[in-house]
């Protein structure tokens, strides 16, 4: 190959960078491993973690089981090495998914259209901020204190570069839920969206209805944030939000220490020029047959650069086919029942525990403040091989001492006895 | 001719919904072992829904047959080259897949105790050294999910540092080859954006950019090499024009993998830059992701950096919270750390000899297709190519045969085609990058497709424009797409 390009050796391909710009010495890396060693390194890293520990933990990732099925389709090579399909009549294969993932999106929310996935839920919030803004032509923003804290972060970070000015509303401390007084007296002419959160960071279920008519009531969107999508299965879908935004990391997708993970956007018909990201759109081939194409993409930076509805390329199409495959094993029935059991899971715990909230609540919960602090409580379940809830101090400091305990199908009778037991409960 | 392709039999499929029957499932759930709540009760009635309203019923069955058949309408890097200029579709080691998944770091929850995930944490700083030894930077983030959101992120730390200065300036310069998310995130991160003219070799030149350069500019944003493959040899003479007026220099990482080994930006002047991990690293794209975005920054932009970072706390790490000058999350919990694993996978397999080997063999292969396309296809800029070589369609426009429909031919060909239309500097753009995983003999069946159709170009230009016609779905009609959009199945 050398001789048909006429040059000496392959370092004389290079020849044409100046010599200042050349690394003069070997990369300090360890010389290549063998596929053996490198399986090694990462079974004592995985050692070096919980493995094998039952978890309480919620707070936006969620351990839920998943079917063989999943794996076994992404690890396809068709589905796993191909790219952004852009060459549509070779790419029908992930096309058709994403237009399958798109409907069931849509399906689940109750909204008109959904993208082909977002990064995750976190950096979904300010997308949507930043669309309502474009919608509304408004630039305020309010969210609800009881949102995930670290989507909150994020949205802070995007809006203030933005020129958004962002403002939290209350929570109920009774509830935990929205507090819609304080939305009511914080909601202006100003106002582009209200984000609120269901299952909010407290686990506790919102009133949508009610958010969205007061929202409406101004001219603003109303944003629905889901982090447990699983909640879908029970809950009624949003259907008075107008952009609804989400993590579906409970759909078969491993915690995978924060990542990766895949958020979605969907939203009312009449939005759609104003949503970020891929979509998927249905159309017919020269021989009249259905085929599925990326479409509109003059909202996209590849055609529309400066002026894109975002700057989002690459997005989460594996992992959200992780997510197809899942809603379409459990299916109609699955979803349901898969809910129900979380639910009931949950309901059973905070049976034998002091409830922080009033307000109705899917898989978590808070735990109120007892005789013993979250580190006792927690150190003590760490002994049985137990991950405990979420010390609450850490974001909300007027909660110090209470717990969010999350229960999945994934926890047992047994370990949710002895997380009762931890707390102090029948003492 | 081209012997890669003979027609076989593929399975006509159906959508799920259209699959679906009332009652079917593909599931089995253990029994209850607590009493069953009633979700009206516990919700109240207005909370939940009666059903979900024609999500599908199908056996599990239907869901392999389901999801292989679709796999086989789709190209993929395992099928062949996949020559996508500025994509990097190299091959994805199966090694990595199976580490992503080693229970104790798949299942790690990003809130469990430190001192149980310190495994996990190791990676994480593993990695980040790494990549800055591979970039010659100071620090190194791995937190922002793709290349785009590396980009917002190095741009809102350039923010952060001009404003600690005392003036965050409004504009950022960007050569009219630059990638589209460029321009994009420049307005995401609240600056106006100027486009500098590349000069008749594709790259650069210091004259014109001294002139465009003032107090008003926060950055450059230089992808080097660029998107025509070519290296900006002025880069060090570009860098000191951006640092004598205060303004830093960004690069897009997008195609380190011809530099890596070879040359470090951060010896060069760069200031802050991103990384594709699934480009230059090899995760797999997935049809779309996910990706990984890390950046890389010299010492002065360190303490801007997005929290939380890993800080090595006697034997252990931890992650650190208290970074006061910090421009704040981009991300929720600490990246795409499933991405990261296989990346560090990636760099240990190869190891620091192996990673230049690789970069020296992709600018090898872009070479060698280069030399045997030129007599057929314009070559738009003489300059040296490194990892990719960009032609454009003039000779085959004379025909009437433009590069979209040169793309469309080479799938018949057994191929993905590369780039279309992308540099926009080149009018009609073939962008072939064909990476270093390619061996000999299919980088010469892709060029004998190549040759064989500017041959076809010639003799039945016809035939060439309405292909391709070998494949189960013909064109599919974009613009009847946008037009009247459908975006989800619905019941008829």
């Amino acid at each position: 190959m050398l001789d048909a390009i006429g040059a000496e050796s392959l370092e004389s391909l290079f020849s044409h960078l100046p010599e200042d710009v050349r690394l003069a010495r070997p990369l300090n890396i360890a010389a290549g491993k063998s596929e053996y060693e490198i399986v090694d390194y990462f079974r004592a890293r995985g050692g070096e973690t919980a493995n094998g520990y039952a978890s309480f933990l919620g707070a936006g990732v969620y351990s839920h089981y998943r079917p063989v099925m999943v794996d076994t389709v992404v690890s396809r090579g068709e589905f796993l090495t191909s790219y952004t399909p852009y060459q549509a009549e070779i790419s029908q294969g992930i096309l058709t998914t994403i237009f399958e993932f798109q409907t069931m999106i849509c399906q689940l929310t109750g909204m008109d259209v959904a993208n082909a996935s977002m990064y995750d839920g976190s950096t979904a919030v300010p997308e949507a901020a930043m669309m309502a803004a474009r919608v509304t032509g408004r630039d305020r923003v309010l969210v609800s204190r009881a949102v995930h804290p670290e989507y909150r972060e994020v949205l802070a970070t995007y809006a203030s570069r933005q020129g958004m000015p962002v403002e939290e509303i209350a929570y109920d401390a009774a509830t935990g839920s929205v507090d819609l007084e304080d939305l009511e007296r914080k909601l202006d002419t100003k106002t582009a969206a209200v984000i609120i959160q269901s299952p909010n960071f407290f686990g506790a279920v919102e009133n949508v209805k009610k958010a969205a008519a007061l929202a409406h009531a101004k001219g603003a969107l109303l944003v629905y944030v889901f982090a447990e999508a699983v909640s879908l299965g029970l809950l009624e879908p949003p259907r008075d939000a107008d952009i609804v935004v989400g993590e579906l990391q409970s759909f078969a997708i491993t915690p995978s220490y924060g990542g990766p993970f895949a958020g979605i956007i969907a939203a009312k018909e009449k939005f759609l020029r104003q949503m970020p990201g891929r979509l998927v759109g249905e159309s017919k081939d020269v021989n009249g047959n259905r085929a599925f194409c990326l479409t509109l993409s003059t909202r996209e930076q590849h055609i529309r650069r400066e002026k894109a509805t975002s700057n989002i390329c690459t997005n989460q199409a594996l992992v959200a086919l992780m997510a197809t495959v899942f809603m379409s094993v459990y299916g109609k029935q699955g979803l349901r029942e898969l809910a129900q059991q979380n639910l009931s899971k949950a309901h059973y715990l905070a049976s034998k525990l002091p409830v922080r909230f009033s307000g109705p609540f899917f898989n978590e919960f808070v735990v109120k403040p007892g005789r013993r602090t979250p580190a006792e409580v927690n150190g003590e379940l760490l002994g049985k091989k137990i991950i405990g809830g979420l010390d609450l101090e850490r974001f909300y400091p007027e909660l110090k001492g209470s717990v969010l305990v999350c229960c999945t199908e994934m926890v047992t009778r047994s370990q949710m006895d002895e997380v009762a037991r931890a707390f102090g409960a029948g003492e | 001719m081209v012997k890669k392709v003979r027609s076989h039999i593929t399975q006509n499929e159906p959508l799920l919904f259209e699959r679906s029957s009332p009652g079917k499932k593909g599931y089995q759930l253990p029994d209850l072992d607590v009493p069953t709540v009633s979700a009206e009760e516990a919700l109240g009635a207005d909370n939940t829904r009666a059903e979900i309203e024609d999500f599908p019923e199908v056996s599990e069955v239907d869901v392999i047959r389901h999801f292989t058949r679709l796999s086989t309408w789709n190209y993929a890097i395992d099928l062949g080259c996949y020559p996508l200029g500025s994509c990097t579709m190299k091959y994805n080691p199966r090694v990595n897949e199976l580490v992503a998944r080693t229970e104790g770091l798949a299942w790690a929850h990003p809130y469990q105790p430190e001192s149980l995930a310190q495994g996990a944490m190791e990676v994480m700083a593993a990695l980040e050294a790494a990549l800055a030894e591979i970039t010659g930077m100071d620090a190194v983030t791995l937190q922002p999910a793709a290349g785009a959101h590396g980009e917002y992120t190095g741009l809102l730390l350039t923010r952060a540092l001009l404003e600690s200065r005392g003036n965050p300036r409004k504009k950022i310069l960007a050569p009219d080859s630059a990638h589209g998310t460029n321009p994009a995130t420049a307005t995401m991160a609240g600056y106006a954006v100027e486009n500098i003219k590349s000069n008749d070799r594709g790259v650069i030149s210091p004259e014109t950019l001294a002139a465009a350069v003032n107090e008003d500019v926060a950055a450059l944003m230089v992808t080097n090499p660029n998107t025509l493959g070519v290296f900006e040899e002025e880069i060090r003479k570009i860098a000191d024009i951006m640092h004598s007026k205060g303004c830093m220099v960004y690069m897009d990482g997008a195609n380190m993998n011809a530099l890596v080994g070879i040359a470090r930006p951060g010896d060069f002047g760069v200031d802050v830059m991103h990384l594709n991990l699934h480009k230059t690293f090899s995760t797999p794209h997935g049809g779309g992701g996910p990706g990984a975005g890390a950046v890389a920054v010299r010492s002065h932009l360190e303490p801007f950096l997005p929290g939380p970072r890993l800080k090595r706390v006697g034997e252990a790490w931890s992650w650190n919270y208290d970074l006061p000058q910090s421009i704040g999350r981009v991300r929720a919990f600490y990246g795409n750390f499933g991405v990261l694993v296989r990346a560090l996978a990636y760099i240990m397999a190869h190891g620091g000899p192996g990673l230049r080997l690789a970069t020296m063999d992709a600018v090898l292969n872009a070479n060698y297709v280069r030399k045997l396309l030129e007599p057929y296809y314009e070559i738009a800029y003489k300059a040296p190519s490194m990892h990719e070589c960009v032609f454009s369609d003039d000779r085959q426009a004379a025909k009437g045969v433009r590069t979209g429909d040169i793309a469309k031919r080479m799938i018949d060909y057994g191929f993905h085609p590369y780039t279309v239309s992308f540099p926009l500097i080149v009018h009609g753009a073939l962008m072939i990058e064909p990476t270093e995983t390619e061996g000999k003999a299919e980088l010469d069946q892709m060029a004998e497709a190549l040759i064989a159709i500017a041959d076809e170009v010639e003799k039945d230009p016809q035939m060439v424009l309405k292909a391709p016609h070998t494949t189960r779905t013909g064109r599919v009609d974009e613009v009847g797409a946008a037009r009247k959009p459908v975006l989800r199945w619905k019941r008829s």
